[in-house]
Parts: C-alpha cells; structure tokens; sequence
C-alpha cells in the first residue's frame, strides 16, 4: 500500500475531514507559538539589559530587512510551488520549491553574516550580557528552525523525483511543509518587529 | 494489509515475544509498557519517600545525610510528577481512548511507540545519576540560583534538565497524537457532546500539555546555557533575574498540576456513573468545567510565588484568580455527588477509589483555597502545610483516581478480575495510611516545620506528628505491596471477567477482553453518550451499535488494516537520549546518537507507514 493510498484511506475515516497528518501539525505549531512565545519574552525582558555593553544598536537594520525581504517573500513562491504541483506542473513546482529554498539559505547566510560580524567586530557573545545571550537564543532557534525547514524542503524536493506529488497525487507532504514554513515566516515577522524595529 | 501482521512475530519464544514488544505500535501493548513502567517509577519514588519518612521519624536521626536528603526530595517530586503519574495517565490514554471513541488505533501508532520509548530511555537516564556522581539536588522545581554552577559544579542538575527536556519532548509528541486522535478518528455518530468524559479530560489534558510545556523547555534551554556556555539567564551578578525561572516554571508548573489531576477526574466521571447506575449528573457542565479549569490554569501560577514580592497588586490578582479556579472543581465535585444520589450504588473495589478520590480531593482542595490567600501562604510558605496540600491533591486525588481505573479496566486489559477483597484492603489500608501520613503535615506546617530539611530538634513538638507520618507512609508502601500481589496473581488466576463485568456505558465494554488487535471488527455507529447501555436496555434510542456504511463495503474482506510494528521508534528514542548522554559523559556519544536519529528518521521516513 503506498502512502498516498493510505493517506486518501486515512481522511476517509477522518470526523472533521482534515487530514490527521496536517492537524497534528496545527497542534505542534500550536506548540511553537508558546515556544517562540516565552523565547521573544525573554528577549523583550533582557531587551535593555546591556551590562553597558553593546546593545540595541549593534542591530543592522539595512541587512536584516534585505533578508527579511528575502524570507517573507519565500512564502510566496512556497503558495506558488504547491498551486503548480496541484494544476500538475512538476517542472514549476520543482522550480519554485527550489527558490523557497534559496531564499531560505540567503535569510540563513544573512544570519550567520550577522553572528559573525556581532561576535567579531562589535564584540557581542551570548555571554558579554543578556541582551547578547537573549538575541543568540532567540534568534538562533528561529534560524535552526529555518535550516530544518530547507533540509525539509530538500527531502520533500528530492521525493518528487521518486514518484510523489505527481499530476492527480496527495500532496499533504508538501502542504506539511507549508505550513510549517509559513509558520516560521510569521515567527520572523514578530522577532523582526519586536526585536529590531521597536 | 493484513490483521496478523502486527503480532507476525514467533512469540512462542523469548526473543520473539521481547521482539514484539519493542517493535509494538498497539496503542494496547504500548499501555501496558506504559503501565509497567510508571508502575515501577512509582515504586522507586514511594521508596524515595519512604526513606525520607525514615529520616524524620524521630529527632535528628542519621538514615540518610543532608546531601542524600537533598537528592531524595528532589528525585521523589520528578520522579512521581514526571515519570509515575503522567506516564500513568498516559497508560489510560492509550488504552482507552481509542476503545472509547470507536477506533482502531490512535492517529500515529509509530509516534505513540516513539514516545513511550523516549519517556522509557529518559527515565532511565534521570535515575543513571545516582550512581553517576550524583543526583538532582536542587527540588522538583530547580530554583535559581540553586542550579547554577555556582552552587552544584557535578553534572547533577544536568541530569536533571536534559532529563525533563526529554520527557517534554515525549510529552508533547503523544499529546499531539492524542489531540488528533480524538479530534479527527471518532466514530460515527461519536459528537464531541456524546465523547465519554475520560475522553473529554484527555483531550484537555493533552491541550494542556502542548501549551505549558513549551514555558519550561525554553526555561531548561537558559539553564542549560547558564551552566554551558556561561549565559547569566538567572544569575543575578551578571544582570539575570532568578524570578525569571520561577516565571518560567510555574507558567509551566501550574498546569502541569491539572495535568496530573484532570485523568483522574476523567477516570472517576465513568467510575462513578458506572457504579452508580446513573449517566452522569451535568455531563456538558462536568466537560465545560474541565476546560475552564484548563484556561483558568495558565492564569494562576504566580501563586506559586507570593512570597517573592511581586507586589500587592499582582499577588491580589492572582489571588483572585486562583480562588475562582475552585469554582468550576467545586461544580465537579457537585456533580459527581448528584450522579451518586439516588444511584443503584455497588460499592466494588473501583468505586471505593473513586469516591475516596472525591473526598480526599475536597480536603486538598479547601487546604488550596486556604494557601491561595496571599496573607496565610507568607504564613505557611515552604512548610509542610504545603506538602501536605499538595499530596491530598495528588495523592489523595491522582492516585486514588488512578488506581480506581486500574481495578475498573484491569478486567478490560487481562480479561481477568483483579481479586475485590485484596482490592479493599488495598483501598482502606492506603486510605488510612494516606491520612496518617499527611494530615499530620499539616499541623507541622502549622507549627511551623519547614519543608526540604532533613532533621529538627527533639524539643520543637515536632516529634510525634512526624512519628503518626512514617506509620502512615509504611502503611502505604504495604497496602502498595498488596496491590502489586493482587494484581499479578490476578493476570494469571483471577476469576474470568467477560467482556462486560460492570455492565459499563462506554464502547470498550461492548467488545471482548482483552480487545482484539483491531479492536472493533466492524465500527460502531454511536446515537447517545452511553452506548453500550442503549444497547443492552434496548430502549430510547433507536440505535443499536450498527455497521458504518464504509464498513460495509469491506464486509466481504477478512483482514482489517492495522499498522505494522516497526523497530524505528525504539532507534529514534535510543539516539536522542545518547546524545544528551553525550553532552554529560563524552562527546562522541553526540555524534553517535545524532547518527543512529538520522538513520531512524530516513528508514522511519522510508517505512511504509501501513
């Protein structure tokens, strides 16, 4: 039985018509939100907490912009991928996934510019004081959470060269990832807000 | 595609019965790992208690050091709150949920596996402590600055936080199972408003767990960090606030208590209407109540910490708001008594719990109501009037509640009667021995005996409270004793029960015991909140059990669908806990428990799922 019949098998069963596997993960990004939550209170307790250190303004607005720019656009082309692998296009849907995931390595690679020049040239380490071990934490688990999500995007990619998501498939593997990145999007849009605009 | 498949291997032999545990996704036989395994936890953290029982019952007794008291406490507290009653509700939601809304297994029977074996492997890991340079020291709720390297420099508190990191993770994922399971594989005709009660605080406990326990894995990351990477989180010399890890915590903590009580309240709302032969007084005020304590919940946990200064205004707020909580558990309490009146009453073993669940409940209850007034808890903080509070509520609630559902579905489990006389004995012994062990501790809390300290003074009046308290504790661990006999002479000789012998309400009693490995062979079509006794009176509803329509059209096939066992489960738990071994004993342990995680996850991915 391949896992796609047993996906139509299992919303057959299902009470509410959604499908288990993309309700389990409403239930875990519902978890998230506590996560992120206590994390981005964390930083917002710790915001001014410098030691007299360096603080707020190490932030680089210029940079952080560009890449949230980049990230919240990859939502875009995630909607774009799963509309083209429903109306059949494997090429465009292919095409699409793999800017999700390029956008997600330059929001990435923007990060780990970012950590860089923070502990090399502003001399900022998650020990120098709390605002510093505040913003590594929280910044770098929603990074982790993004580097997750395009080995994700990889694997998801990769299977549909091994026979899924063809024309007339399920396609809850890429909606699970969908969801999981848009998730993930949406995390930034507050980190980014609270963290370096306000 | 095939009904053997799940049992396929040789269990005629050692190895292939072992074999067919360890790779087991029945949601049945994971709650009987679940079960065995709690039960045992609940064992090692009774004699915890016991020794420190010992300790104290005289004046400046030399059982245990101060150290070794220390560890004791704190071991005692994490192990029944983490890894004996939560895994023990977990027990019941395995059992029982599927069987009561009608479903074959629960939504992922791979993850189910996966989290029994990580709450097996992390409780293991936890206990390795004591004779790996020692154990947790710092109490069941790690305060700051306690845990700081500072103050315990051993790998101690390590063991500690990686050890509840990875029960969260447990946690979390059979909670997410359960929520869809619940939600999305029902019956037909299962309504929410027709679920049996246990299913509804399940439910509610699951919801609960999924949002409080995210609070106390980021308050473990900053720990961790504090003690790794030299973070000051909650050292007050480098700008953290140890407040903050209360916070943390209790956000996390305070649920985390009706998380341990709404199962057993689950439990005694279908033991008490099935002794009673009445359906449950309120059944939408009994269910409305278990989610409002729910929310209500996430806003009382500064009550935890009204001795910290907060200020006036947010000790009265909190104040306030725990005080209401009692209003939707007195509401609870009132129906369970009205499903009593006029009730055909049998008092059998599971009833005797249950109602002694109800009224040792009322008395940890009051002694919150008291200790929620800010005024009387800066008198009582940290005595013993608080241990004695909160074990009426945990033991004399959760632990009662749960046993009764063991005597009331053992019989479901085995197909076997546990014997009802030894069950009595077992109930008034640990009845008596319950309330001479902490009825006592209240008045030593009055007296002003503090808690966590491993000795006192002859002439502080002290002596005989604490003396009746180690009677009483003996007295449990034997009525304990007796329980275990009972119960595993009962799985081989007990009187054969039928599949039916409490003329139940609820699904589970409508199939044979034990349950066949599909559960249902045809499934039910449910029209009222008791089914299985709209069946056997006949009337009032037109619906008998039926046959779904979809089922119908397989009528003709033998084999029904059930996932297949898989040794993935066992693989993924085995790497995560070796590689937070790795970052206490050796590094390669890291590399080795990342890899045998990735190797589980491709061939977990690659396994066809049915």
């Amino acid at each position: 039985m391949t896992a796609d019949a047993h996906a139509h098998h299992e919303e057959h069963h299902s009470s509410t018509g959604l499908d288990n596997r993309k309700l389990g993960m409403w239930a875990f990004l519902g978890s998230e939100t506590m996560f992120f939550g206590s994390l981005i209170l964390v930083m917002l307790i710790n915001k001014h907490n410098t030691l007299g250190g360096p603080g707020q303004e190490v932030l680089d607005l210029v940079l952080t912009s560009f890449t949230t720019f980049v990230l919240l656009t990859s939502s875009l082309a995630m909607v774009l991928s799963l509309a083209a692998f429903r109306n059949g296009s494997l090429l465009w849907g292919r095409i699409w996934l793999g800017m999700v995931m390029l956008m997600g390595l330059i929001f990435l690679g923007g990060q780990v510019y970012e950590f860089t020049e923070f502990v090399t040239h502003k001399h900022l380490t998650p020990s120098t004081n709390l605002f510093g071990a505040s913003f590594y934490t929280l910044v770098g688990f929603h990074g982790a959470h993004v580097g997750i999500g395009v080995l994700w995007l990889g694997t998801v990619l990769a299977y549909s060269w091994r026979g899924r998501f063809q024309p007339g498939m399920d396609m809850w593997g890429i909606e699970l990832v969908g969801l999981y990145w848009h998730f993930v999007d949406l995390v930034w849009v507050a980190i980014f807000t609270l963290i370096y605009l306000i | 595609m095939a009904t053997v498949t799940a049992t396929a291997p040789d269990t005629r032999t050692f190895a292939g019965t072992a074999w067919s545990w360890i790779t087991t996704v029945d949601h049945k036989r994971i709650a009987v790992l679940y079960l065995v395994t709690s039960l045992a936890f609940f064992m090692l953290g009774g004699l915890e208690a016991l020794l420190m029982r010992l300790q104290l019952a005289t004046p400046e007794a030399d059982v245990v050091s101060a150290e070794r008291f220390t560890e004791l406490f704190t071991m005692h507290g994490t192990t029944m709150v983490f890894l004996a009653l939560m895994p023990l509700s977990a027990a019941f939601f395995n059992l029982l949920v599927p069987l009561m809304i009608g479903a074959r297994d629960v939504a992922f029977p791979r993850l189910n596996a996966l989290s029994y074996w990580i709450y097996l492997f992390g409780g293991i890991f936890m206990n390795i402590s004591f004779v790996a340079g020692g154990a947790p020291n710092a109490g069941w709720f790690g305060y700051a600055p306690l845990t700081d390297t500072a103050f315990e420099a051993t790998h101690a508190i390590d063991f500690w936080a990686f050890g509840l990191q990875i029960l969260g993770v447990s946690s979390i994922l059979a909670s997410i199972n359960f929520i869809v399971t619940i939600i999305n594989m029902r019956a037909p005709g299962m309504t929410l408003n027709r679920m049996p009660m246990f299913v509804w605080m399940s439910m509610i406990t699951a919801f609960l767990i999924i949002f409080a326990f995210p609070a106390i894995t980021i308050g473990l990351v900053l720990l961790i960090f504090d003690r790794y990477i030299e973070t000051s989180f909650f050292i007050p010399e480098g700008g953290g606030d140890p407040v903050l890890w209360q916070h943390l915590f209790w956000v996390f903590g305070h649920p985390e208590v009706y998380i341990l009580i709404l199962p057993a309240m689950g439990i005694v709302s279908e033991i008490l209407p099935t002794y009673s032969r009445k359906p449950l007084f309120g059944y939408a005020v009994v269910a409305y109540s278990g989610a409002a304590i729910a929310l209500v919940g996430f806003g009382v946990w500064t009550h935890h910490m009204f001795t910290v200064g907060l200020g006036p205004i947010a000790d009265t707020a909190f104040a306030i708001s725990t005080m209401a909580i009692a209003v939707p558990t007195g509401v609870k309490i009132f129906n369970w008594i009205a499903t009593l009146y006029g009730g055909s009453i049998s008092f059998k073993s599971p009833m005797l719990f249950a109602v002694g669940m109800v009224s040792m409940f009322i008395i940890g209850g009051l002694s919150g109501v008291m200790l929620g007034s800010p005024p009387i808890d800066a008198q009582v903080q940290d005595t013993y009037f608080v241990v004695a509070h909160l074990h009426y509520v945990l033991f004399g609630g959760t632990v009662f509640g749960l046993f009764g559902g063991i005597y009331h579905w053992f019989p479901k489990f085995t197909g076997r009667f546990m014997h009802d006389g030894w069950g009595k004995v077992h109930w008034l012994l640990m009845l008596i021995g319950f309330n001479l062990t902490f009825l006592p501790q209240h008045m030593l809390g009055i007296d002003g005996m503090p808690r966590r300290v491993h000795t006192y003074a002859a002439d502080m009046g002290f002596d005989l409270w604490n003396m009746m308290s180690t009677v009483g504790s003996l007295m449990i661990g034997f009525s304990f004793l007796i329980f275990i006999i009972n119960a595993l002479r009962s799985i081989r000789h007990g009187e054969p029960s039928g599949s039916d012998p409490w003329d139940g309400g609820t699904l589970e009693w409508t199939i044979p015991s034990p349950p066949p490995v599909y559960n249902f062979a045809e499934i039910p079509v449910v029209d009222g909140r008791y089914p299985a006794w709209d069946i056997k009176r006949g009337g009032g509803h037109t619906g008998a059990v039926a046959t779904a329509p979809e089922a119908d059209a397989e009528a003709d096939e033998p084999d029904i669908h059930m996932p297949n066992p898989s040794y993935w489960p066992i693989v993924m738990a085995a790497g995560m806990v070796l590689a937070a071994c790795g970052l206490i004993f050796h590094q390669a342990f890291i590399l080795l428990g990342a890899v045998l995680f990735a190797i589980s996850l491709i061939g977990w991915i690659e396994e066809p799922a049915a």
